[in-house]
């Protein structure tokens, strides 16, 4: 059910595209006023609250170890998933973000007869995962050969790059195949893998049918329903140049794509798709684990009421004496003292 | 209440959820699942809020009547005050990769023990009450309101997560549910929803230093009684100080080592290591009845009350006038000195870098914190070859070592444990790969959940680990499990006899004292548990 919404909100939002731009002219309003508003939706929100969790603050140093810790001379530390300096923890990072290196460790578990708990590795998810991020990026930057004007050299590369199977005019990108890919993978685990699909949420889907409708979108503009691409690119030149145009007979379908990426821009600073911020300043991760050695320092911390070990002799005294304990203040005085108050 | 046998209990996994929305499926309190309510009288001892008398399985959990005004105001102010919390509440993405990483998860097979899903319990308050889009949008972005249901439920699963930190290693964020219990709990003890089994010790070790309450002539009177059988077993009698002012070394042990079978026997061990470097080397070590208490059981309540029991460790440190603190075989001890103490209640600058001052080794890994782990100590101490050891009085035992949660995720303590047990004894093997080290399988009993009344969750908690070691005892007749921590040896006993029978639990030092000469000893015909000597087992 929460699927189907998701799905049903993504065509909604294409049907809306497709009446507004093409049935009611609006073309100024989606190629235009609708990509401003989103992209400075999006740079606001995603600063906003990468700034907001900065301004929380670190009061304890919470690493995550996952090798062995810095200690004896003799004892060969892992300074990469047990960082005890900043080099490690940018090395740390480096796997993390770049390489996904925790969900690389995924295992599934299976419960065997005769009393087994077995773990098996379980990488689908961590290739899948990155399958789609790192083409997603790729379909991103080979984008920017609409925005800039002579296109740079490493995107025309990265363009040559992603088509060179040359399959069918135009050639096909071999970004947008495994994107679609990844992304169905995605998908499907989502909806038939029990636990999963017990723990996903509209918020889950949503995301999920909007990029694969950016990607199909995209791909059926570039294969299906050809689209004046000389006027798509006089359109994204006058966006980044901020003269704006809207030029004759760029077909419906391209204001569809660029709506959906509109939306995808403004729903990621209110979405779970800031864990792209996020990863960055995750404690665990980005801390080195050497809080023995070097102390962090609680901007909030502030002084509690503790068992003094005055209180604690006064309380015992009598029994601590009796049992040869040492005390500070010898049990006469006390008694005599307390004498003298009475 | 009487709890299935193993067989049984295994059989009724199952990992599939059932049908329909998590948020539609309301949790009933099941009995063998939680802990009874906190005393009122603990809670007021350390002025914690609300206390009074409570049943969980009670409809009426007599809340104060602004209680979702202080829950939320709670929430508000910690998602400045942590930014952990904040980005964790913030970026989850469900991947589901911690779902089957979690031992409650494996092992009853309860969908909202997935850490996921028990993040999402206080997550989906955070966007209800919160975040703008989730008071619009409500269930459509993963928000709903606090209701008394909900509440419940987060006080039912909350004590159900033993702050393992497993799953924060497989989180492609490095989500950390610990850290998100801690909290949420935080939150609980706000309006008084605790558990006994914290609350109590709480009260006891903030007013007699240990756990169970014992006053200290009494605590002195068990170290006396550990040294009459240390004399009895090898003719030697240790002679420990107490609240020795101008000692060396402070020793902190948790309190579970002195009062709970099978740690008594580590702490014997600690015991016959200290005479030995007394009399070898003249190493002046004292225990303190004050600062007795090694673990914190206000880690398991908040942030204010750990730092509250954690504070007399470096007082009483400073009163005695030591040179350094060495600490005991602990798991969440060892995650408080070693992630939390020096923010908290340092700088202990009245203290000197730890050096050994028989090795003449400096533990540069503890030069703020001045607290050296009496494992790392001992390593350091075999290594330099200053212990005289006898292995073949270990010869009796198969062992294989159970990394401790904190001790290996809060720290990386992995290759001191092990070149100890290897030092001790010959039969040593490793638990399959997926269970040690880093990915460590909690005991089931951790951050305060090793009560009576909830065995069921417990033994399902202990599962994952328990099997793993069947599989050595199966193949390597493994027959002793060492640990590094106190609720370990307390909690492990339980359980490895449940699902495994056959195999003991030690810490690491009962294994250093078997194997420990000590000068003049007499022959030993038995270890410290009593039982005969390789090699005297007959006449």
């Amino acid at each position: 059910m929460k699927a189907i919404y998701s799905m049903f909100l993504v065509f909604a939002l294409i049907l809306l595209a497709m009446i507004g731009a093409g049935a009611m002219g609006m073309e100024y309003l989606f190629g235009v006023i609708i990509p401003y508003l989103a992209v400075v939706v999006f740079i606001v929100g995603f600063a906003a609250k990468v700034v907001g969790w900065g301004k929380a603050a670190v009061p304890f140093n919470i690493t995550t170890t996952c090798g062995q810790g810095k200690s004896l001379p003799w004892i060969k530390e892992n300074k990469i998933e047990n960082p005890s300096s900043t080099g490690g923890v940018i090395a740390r990072m480096f796997f993390e973000i770049f390489l996904f290196r925790s969900l690389f460790r995924n295992s599934k578990v299976e419960l065997h007869d005769g009393q087994r708990v077995a773990y098996s590795s379980s990488k689908w998810l961590w290739l899948f995962a990155i399958l789609f991020h790192y083409t997603f990026l790729v379909i991103f930057l080979r984008h920017m050969r609409f925005f800039t004007e002579p296109v740079p050299f490493p995107f025309e590369m990265l363009d040559k790059m992603d088509s060179m199977l040359q399959i069918g005019a135009p050639a096909l990108y071999l970004s947008s195949v495994v994107a679609i890919a990844a992304l169905s993978y995605l998908l499907l685990r989502r909806l038939f893998v029990p636990s999963v699909r017990y723990i996903s949420q509209p918020a889950d889907y949503f995301p999920l049918f909007l990029i694969l409708s950016v990607l199909v979108s995209g791909i059926m503009m570039r294969y299906f329903v050809k689209t004046d691409i000389m006027a798509v690119k006089e359109l994204t030149m006058g966006l980044v140049t901020f003269r704006p145009v809207v030029p004759e007979g760029v077909g419906s379908i391209f204001y569809v794509h660029l709506f959906l990426v509109s939306v995808l821009l403004f729903y990621f600073p209110m979405s779970k798709l800031m864990h792209m911020g996020g990863v960055f300043l995750s404690p665990t991760r980005n801390m080195p684990a050497n809080t023995r050695e070097v102390r962090h320092v609680n901007p909030w911390n502030y002084p509690v009421k503790v068992h003094t070990y005055e209180a604690y002799e006064d309380e015992f005294r009598e029994k601590m004496v009796e049992a040869d304990l040492p005390v500070v203040k010898p049990l006469e005085e006390t008694v005599e003292n307390a004498e003298n108050k009475e | 209440m009487a709890i299935e046998k193993p067989d049984v209990l295994f059989k009724n996994i199952s990992h599939r959820p059932p049908q329909g929305d998590w948020m539609d499926v309301q949790s009933k309190i099941k009995p063998g699942r939680y802990c009874y309510a906190g005393d009122p009288e603990a809670l007021e001892y350390v002025g914690l809020p609300n206390p009074r008398k409570w049943n969980p399985l009670d409809d009426d959990w007599k809340l104060p009547e602004n209680w979702q005004e202080i829950v939320i105001g709670g929430l508000k102010e910690r998602l400045d005050r942590f930014r952990s919390f904040k980005i964790f509440m913030d970026v989850c993405v469900r991947c589901g990769a911690c779902a089957d990483k979690c031992h409650f998860f494996i092992g009853s097979g309860d969908p909202k023990n997935m850490p996921v899903l028990r993040a999402e319990l206080l997550r989906s308050i955070y966007r209800g009450e919160i975040t703008k889009a989730g008071k619009i949008l409500g269930r459509f972005a993963g928000g709903r309101k606090l209701t008394e249901e909900v509440l419940k439920e987060i006080w039912y699963y909350y004590y159900q997560c033993t702050e393992c930190r497993r799953c924060s290693v497989f989180c492609p964020y490095g989500i950390d549910q610990a850290e998100i219990t801690i909290i949420g709990r935080e939150l609980l003890n706000l309006i008084g929803l605790n558990i006994d089994w914290i609350a109590k010790p709480v009260a006891n070790c903030y007013r007699t230093g240990n756990h169970l309450g014992i006053q200290p002539h009494a605590f002195k009177d068990m170290i006396d009684f550990f040294c009459d059988d240390i004399e009895e077993v090898c003719g030697i009698r240790p002679e420990p100080t107490f609240n020795k002012v101008g000692a060396d070394i402070l020793f902190v042990t948790p309190s579970g080592d002195v009062f709970a079978d099978p740690g008594t026997y580590t702490c014997m061990g600690y015991l016959m290591l200290f005479h030995y470097l007394k009399e070898e080397y003249g190493l002046d070590v004292t225990w303190s009845t004050y600062a007795s208490e090694g673990g914190n059981f206000g880690f398991f309540t908040s942030h204010e009350m750990m730092k509250r029991l954690n504070a007399k460790m470096y007082m009483e440190a400073k009163r005695l006038g030591v040179k350094w603190i060495l600490g005991g075989e602990c798991g969440h001890m060892w995650r408080v000195i070693h992630q939390y103490m020096d923010t908290m209640n340092g700088p202990a600058d009245f203290l000197e870098t730890p050096v050994s001052p028989i090795t003449g080794t400096k533990f540069q890994s503890a030069a703020s914190t001045k607290m050296v782990h009496i494992v790392e100590f001992t390593a350091d101490l075999i290594k330099n070859g200053k212990l005289n050891l006898d292995k073949s009085r270990n010869a009796n035992i198969k062992a294989t070592f159970h990394d401790s949660c904190n001790t290996s995720r809060g720290m990386g303590f992995f290759e001191e444990p092990r070149y100890i047990i290897k030092n001790v004894l010959d039969n040593f093997y490793e638990m399959p790969e997926g269970t040690t080290k880093e990915q460590t399988f909690c005991c089931g009993g951790g951050s305060g959940l090793n009560a009576g009344e909830n065995e069921e969750i417990r033994m399902m908690g202990g599962l994952p680990r328990a099997n793993a070691v069947k599989f050595v005892h199966d193949r390597h007749d493994v027959n002793m499990l060492s640990c590094i921590c106190a609720i370990d040896r307390a909690t492990l006993t339980q359980s490895v006899n449940y699902w495994v029978p056959g195999v003991e639990v030690c810490g690491l030092h009962e294994l250093v004292g078997n194997a420990l000469v000590l000068p003049g000893e007499s022959e030993r015909e038995t270890d410290l548990r009593a039982e005969p000597l390789p090699g005297k087992e007959e006449e």
